[in-house]
């Protein structure tokens, strides 16, 4: 009996559709995301998330809306990440059916953002969303990235880590910007070094394509969870295969899903 | 009437749609004492802090008191989720020391896997194994299944024989779930645990 690694897809939703970046430009349409949730749900997603890269307002309704579509046909858990900028955002969105909240920006700018978040919602609820980029390979370093990966912080990555942790974040989405969309693996110095100074859970985001990938961001990026978009949602690889492939490994996934 | 109470905590929604999804036809989500007085079973969820959610509970005039009346006197079904299944002990020690509802002897404290690579919360699925308990009997038949768990902290009780289901994290074994007589309390979330845990709310609903 351990706690089993977690394998989830990940949306990214704009204006109500699923699309999905490469390095997070070039968006082709890939679907509704009520559907493709169901479709992951029924093949033991572990959890899923949506990230919305809506602009606009329209956008944001039509987002709650889907949230609480699949919120009514997929028991299990969901977490919603994008544009969130306050704690009312926070309780809205998880009054749609959201069980975590991703930010990003926001608490990038306000880490204590992530505090009052966590006392009103609980940390567990509260995932701070990291996107970095590799900016010294002597010491490595890397450097924070906001509004959708657009903008340069100059704030440390690893540092920033800690702070959401110490604030009370309830978990850690680490995605490298240098390797989003570019199918050849996590940044797994990045996963590593953050996951050995914190405490809270972390994610692995950005750059698998294959299923080694996910198991290298368990076994040498030390993440707990291991999220992927691509590879899913075009269908290169199943649930079920990454569920293998990481018990093939060695690692713990979870039993009993669908009539197994 | 199925009352599910809310007291300003979590994602209630989930609870009421999984509790919809397993065939239950009449679900209150409800802070009404009047209404809860008159549900022939009671669900409390909770997400949060222990003390929180415990003043979310006391706030509410005559909550705990008909709460106690139809559980503990009346015997009407009972099933606290999470922090819900939490609020049944004597105290909880997180942040600061909270009187519970004591309805169940024991205490809440810190998860202590007692390894750096174990993170706390202790977020994700784990197995639950269950003891003898006729809703898991008639849900999972007595089998031990992944659920999905959200915590740092557990319920520690006094007396072994309330202890329905143990869940190990590390060198923590705890109670994945708290049983006596009429009263369930579940560590792990139900609602999210796909399969397994609309099982367990059916067989729960579906106490005699």
């Amino acid at each position: 009996m351990t706690l089993k690694v977690r394998i989830i897809p990940c949306l990214d939703v704009k204006n109500g559709r699923v699309v999905k970046g490469v390095q997070f430009e070039n968006l082709i349409d890939a679907g509704d995301p009520v559907e493709q949730a169901k479709f992951y749900d029924s093949e033991g997603a572990d959890e899923i998330c949506f990230l919305d890269i809506s602009a606009s307002h329209e956008g944001r309704s039509t987002l709650y809306d889907i949230v609480s579509k699949t919120a009514e046909v997929c028991f299990m858990p969901l977490t919603v990440g994008g544009g969130v900028r306050s704690v009312e955002d926070f309780r809205a969105l998880l009054l749609a059916g959201a069980d975590k909240v991703a930010v990003n920006t926001a608490a990038v700018l306000d880490p204590d953002l992530i505090t009052r978040a966590a006392l009103q919602v609980g940390s567990q609820c509260v995932v701070v969303a990291i996107d970095a980029r590799k900016v010294s390979q002597v010491p490595p370093k890397w450097e924070i990235y906001t509004h959708g990966g657009r903008n340069p912080t100059g704030i440390d990555a690893v540092e920033f880590a800690q702070t959401a942790a110490k604030n009370g974040a309830g978990e850690l989405l680490i995605t490298s910007m240098d390797k989003d969309g570019t199918k050849s693996g996590y940044d797994l110095e990045l996963l590593r070094t953050i996951s050995d100074l914190v405490d809270i859970p972390i994610i692995a985001s950005g750059g698998v394509g294959t299923l080694d990938h996910l198991v290298e961001g368990v076994t040498i990026g030390k993440a707990n969870a291991v999220l992927a978009a691509s590879i899913f949602h075009y269908g290169t690889y199943s649930l079920e295969e990454a569920r293998k492939a990481l018990k093939d490994a060695g690692l713990e996934v979870r039993k009993g899903i669908g009539n197994e | 009437m199925l009352a599910v109470i809310d007291y300003g905590s979590g994602n209630i929604r989930s609870v009421y749609k999984a509790l919809v999804a397993v065939g239950c036809d009449d679900v209150c989500v409800t802070n009404n004492p009047d209404l809860i007085g008159k549900a022939d079973k009671i669900v409390l969820p909770g997400v949060g802090a222990y003390a929180q959610c415990m003043n979310g509970l006391s706030k509410i005039e005559d909550l705990i008191g008909t709460m106690e009346r139809r559980v503990l006197s009346s015997g009407v079904p009972f099933l606290g989720i999470c922090v819900g299944m939490q609020l049944l002990a004597s105290r909880g020690v997180e942040f600061e020391i909270t009187q519970g509802l004591g309805w169940i002897e024991g205490e809440v404290t810190k998860l202590e896997p007692k390894s750096h690579e174990l993170k706390i919360p202790h977020m994700g699925w784990n197995e639950a194994v269950p003891h003898n308990n006729d809703v898991f009997d008639r849900a999972w038949n007595g089998q031990a299944k992944d659920v999905y768990f959200v915590h740092s902290y557990a319920f520690r009780a006094a007396n072994k024989a309330d202890i329905a289901a143990s869940c190990q994290y590390g060198a923590d074994i705890f109670p994945a779930a708290i049983a006596r007589e009429n009263i369930l309390g579940l560590q792990f979330h139900p609602e999210k645990s796909q399969k397994a845990g609309l099982q367990l709310l059916e067989a729960w609903l579906n106490t005699k």
